[in-house]
Formats: structure tokens, C-alpha cells, sequence
């Protein structure tokens, strides 16, 4: 039985930088804006920060290019990094550090420019020598299998993967910060072109620049810093394969185990959940993930997302940003989802905020299905 | 305080070693009988007391994609042998096949390039 941590820290700072095109800032100058700017929404500047949390896959060691850019000298950090799922673990981990009284003030932050960078960027995934010889392309490959599994096993088919990226694109045309907004239509993306069967490039995510950061202090002292804390309620993850060619069930992913872990953490039901993000870094990953933390059963993610309960109005709130697909995509997705998840539960959302929005799951996938972290915060209310 | 020692190949060395000579062989417990692969020091149950071991070279498509860019196109496929375990590949002399389709392992190249393919078993081969 692991201790209570329920409602121990709370986001009291947010802010995003650079979503979409940042022409002539580097990955980690946008990290900093974010950063700076999401303490200031805490009322705090880089002198309070004691802990920092960070993951990147252009940075060997991203704490410290972060502590050594923002001037900081914290007592407290941790860069785990488990691809794009590492900030949803950061939130537990600052959590703790926070609760256990080794930091007071926790930085999570994020920051690529992998848009403008273009081919400039290079990423730190090292090849895996198994995969070499067949030219794996990464990570599309793993995801492109995925697919096929998926749509062999359970009759998935290109029109339900499409529906995903309409949904997202539905819910961007409702957010001004989104990168890619305007009609987009399912035989629209079935009529992309074919990058690696099944997916076109209307499955994949975006590429763009962006950075995002949160600030975590703990819960007796949220309310002196934002008058809307946003409570960490509960985390969990699980990690199960490096390599497409090591997942037991490529129709199973860790999700089915970390889903349940941050519920329980949380204390709270499925059915309680306002706002579910969950990382779509292609259009395979939304069904997946909607039937392994439950919200349909397994092998029914298609229908679910064909039915229209994804889209703006849906039974649903999804991925309301308009997600990896629609809204940003900078190499690592994790903190936006995080930010999104905070812009709703304050209410800050504009046009697409989803009503009384006070329970939302946050979750991160990482590197190729492999490490899957959920997350779990609410507002005062939720407590 | 153990002093683990190193003086035999590890299995990757072992694995490649293997295929330059021509050979397509997996590791497999003593004691369990699972087999594992890519090749490791230990096998998922724990088991360390793994032996080379030539598989059936029989297996099925377990997942496939066909990768498209401008220099043409080419299959990548996850093939589960016989054995359980499974590894990426292609399956050659096609440009796709379905999921499930019988396949049967072969050593493409020489040398440092020999890479285990698979090819189509045909209806004949794959009834028996």
C-alpha cells in the first residue's frame, strides 16, 4: 500500500511558448520562456525554484541544461525520461519530493523547436540493432504494425483511424493556438499520402516547435499562489518494452496498467472524469488508449470514435486542444497535455471549454507504445 | 560481492557470429524451454541457462507494414515463430501479405550483411 498523496501538491503555475513556429529560438531558450512564464501565473520567479523536472531527446542531461540556463540551484531533480510519458511521472515524483518535504517549489518543463530545427534536429533514440537490418524507420514503423495488428485482430479499418484525426481537428478549429486548423474531412485523410501502410500522413502528429512548463507546490500553500489551483490527485505507470518487437500484445499497451494504478491513487471512478487527454501521436494511439484505460472495451475503440463520441459534443471530452494531430506535436507531447488539462479545469479555455470541467486523466505515451504514464488532476472541488 | 566473468561471446556477438557462419539460431532455457529473442543474458522467467538452438524457421505475419518513401518501397514485418517469440523482418518476393500468412525463414547475404528473411510458405508447404 503505497501512501497517500492524493491531493498533496497542486499546479499553481502554467504556461506554453513557441506552439507551432518559433523561428530563432533554440529548444532550450523556448523551455525557459515557458518556464519563466508559468512561475510568473505563480506569482514566483526562477530564485524560488528548488526542484526541477525535465526530459527531452535533444539534451543528454536536460535537468542540467535547464538549471544551467534558468540560473537556478535546485535541491531536488529528477529527468527521468521515458519519451513523451516522462512529465505525466514527473508529476508523481514532484509530488513526492514535494510531500516529502525535500523541495518546496517543483519546475516540470519542456522545449523543443524540432519544426524550425528541421532536419538539423538529431534525435538521441539510438537504433536498436535487432531492428537494423530491415530499416525500421522510427517511430513510425512500430505504430504502422500496431495498425495492422489492430485492424487484422479486430477489424479496425482506415475510415475509424481517419475519424480520429477529424475529431482533432474538429476540437482545433475551436483553439486559437492550434497549428493546423480549417475543415478537415475523413475522406480528406484517407486520401493523404501513404507513408507506411496503414498510415498516411494524416495519422501522424505534427511537427512543430513548443515548450511548455507547470509549477507544483504543495496543496496547504496552492491557494497563496492561484486563486484556481489545479490538485494532482493521483499518477501511475508502467513500462513493459523498449522495441515494437518486444510488446507482448500489440493491441495491449501499458496503458491497461496505468490507467487503473492512477484511478485508484486518485480514488476516482472512470465515469467521474470530465476531460480525458490522451496522447495521440498517431490516429492508432486515441483507440488504443480510449480501450485500455477502459472507456470502451477492447477491440471497440473504432466504433467508439466512428459513433462521433470524440468529437466537440461527443459523449466524450477528448484530447480538446485538438491534440498531438491537430493542435502541437514537438517531438514530446506529455506536457500539453497537462497544460490543456490545466487551461480546462480553470476554466481558461475560451470556446472549447467543456462545462464544469473538474476531474480530467492525463495520458503520456512514450517512445513506441513502450512507457505509459497517466496522470490524474482535479480542481478545488474535485478534492 | 560475485565477479561475473565475461569470456565468451555475449549473446548479440554470438547471435551475429551465427549468421555470418550461415546459421539462424535462437536461444532457448534448459530449464523452462521458452525461448527468447532478440538474444539476452536472461530469459523473462529469470532463467539464465540458455543454449543455442536452430528453430523450425516456420512461422506467421504477425503485423506488417510497407514502408514508402522516394527511394521505393519495402516491407517491414513482425513475424512470430513457431517457437513464440517474435522479430522484426520482411518477407521477401512480395510487396505485402496478410496478416496471419505462413512464413518460412531463409538467410539473405553473406558476411556481415546476412539478415534472416522470410518468404511465403506455398500452399503445399503450408498444409504440411
Amino acid at each position: 500500500m503505497s501512501r497517500d498523496y492524493r491531493g498533496k501538491a497542486a499546479i499553481v503555475g502554467m504556461a506554453t511558448a513557441g506552439v507551432g513556429e518559433a523561428p530563432g529560438f533554440s529548444a532550450i531558450e523556448l523551455l525557459g520562456l515557458a518556464a519563466v512564464a508559468a512561475l510568473r501565473d505563480a506569482g514566483l520567479s526562477t530564485r524560488d525554484v528548488d526542484a526541477v523536472f525535465a526530459a527531452t531527446s535533444s539534451h543528454a542531461f536536460p535537468t542540467m541544461s535547464v538549471v544551467e540556463h534558468l540560473g537556478l540551484k535546485p535541491r531536488f531533480f529528477g529527468g527521468t525520461n521515458v519519451g513523451g510519458a516522462s512529465f505525466e511521472f514527473h508529476l508523481l515524483q514532484a509530488t513526492m519530493a514535494l510531500e516529502a518535504g525535500l523541495c518546496d517549489v517543483a519546475l516540470i518543463c519542456y522545449g523543443s523547436n524540432q519544426r524550425t530545427a528541421g532536419g538539423k534536429l538529431a534525435s538521441m533514440s539510438e537504433a536498436q540493432w535487432h531492428e537494423v537490418p530491415y530499416r525500421t524507420r522510427h517511430p513510425i514503423t512500430a505504430y504502422a504494425l500496431a495498425t495492422s495488428r489492430h485492424m487484422a485482430q479486430y477489424g479496425t479499418t482506415r475510415e475509424n483511424l481517419a475519424d480520429v484525426a477529424v475529431a482533432a481537428r474538429a476540437w482545433a478549429n475551436l483553439n486559437p493556438d492550434a497549428f493546423a486548423r480549417g475543415p478537415l474531412t475523413r475522406e480528406d485523410v484517407l486520401a493523404k499520402r501513404m507513408i507506411s501502410d496503414p498510415l498516411t500522413t494524416g495519422d501522424c502528429c505534427l511537427v512543430t516547435d513548443g515548450a511548455a512548463a507547470c509549477v507544483l507546490v504543495r496543496a496547504e500553500r496552492a491557494k497563496d499562489l492561484h486563486d484556481r489551483p489545479v490538485y494532482f490527485l493521483g499518477a501511475g505507470g508502467a513500462n513493459w518494452h523498449r522495441s515494437i518487437q518486444a510488446m507482448p500484445d500489440l493491441t495491449v499497451t501499458p496503458a491497461a496498467e496505468s490507467g487503473p494504478r492512477a484511478l485508484e491513487m486518485a480514488k476516482v471512478a472512470r465515469a467521474d472524469l470530465d476531460l480525458v487527454m490522451v496522447y495521440d501521436a498517431f490516429t492508432i494511439n486515441t483507440i488504443l488508449f480510449l480501450e485500455d484505460l477502459g472507456f470502451c472495451p477492447k477491440g471497440e475503440g473504432g466504433r467508439f470514435v466512428s459513433d462521433g463520441n470524440i468529437l466537440p459534443g461527443g459523449r466524450l471530452a477528448v484530447n480538446t486542444n485538438g491534440g498531438g494531430l491537430s493542435c502541437v506535436h514537438p517531438g514530446m507531447y506529455g506536457m500539453f497535455l497537462i497544460a490543456e488539462a490545466v487551461a480546462q479545469i480553470r476554466g481558461e479555455a475560451g470556446e472549447r471549454q467543456i462545462q464544469d470541467c473538474n476531474l480530467a486523466l492525463c495520458h503520456g505515451n512514450g517512445v513506441t507504445l513502450s512507457a505509459q504514464c497517466t496522470a490524474i488532476l482535479g480542481s478545488q472541488a474535485a478534492l | 560481492m560475485t565477479h561475473t566473468p565475461t569470456d565468451a561471446a555475449g549473446p548479440q556477438a554470438t547471435y551475429e557470429a551465427f549468421l555470418r557462419s550461415g546459421r539462424f539460431m535462437i536461444q532457448r532455457s534448459r530449464s523452462t524451454g521458452e525461448y527468447v529473442f532478440y538474444p539476452k543474458v536472461v530469459a523473462p522467467s529469470g532463467a539464465t541457462d540458455l543454449e543455442w538452438q536452430a528453430p523450425s524457421g516456420l512461422g506467421s505475419v504477425y503485423a506488417l507494414t510497407v514502408n514508402r518513401d522516394k527511394a521505393g518501397s519495402y516491407n517491414i514485418a513482425l513475424v512470430e515463430l513457431d517457437e513464440g517469440v517474435r522479430m522484426i523482418s520482411t518477407i521477401i518476393g512480395v510487396e505485402s501479405v496478410p496478416v496471419g500468412t505462413r512464413v518460412k525463414a531463409e538467410i539473405e547475404g553473406t558476411g556481415d550483411a546476412a539478415r534472416v528473411v522470410f518468404r511465403p510458405l506455398a500452399g503445399a508447404e503450408e498444409a504440411r
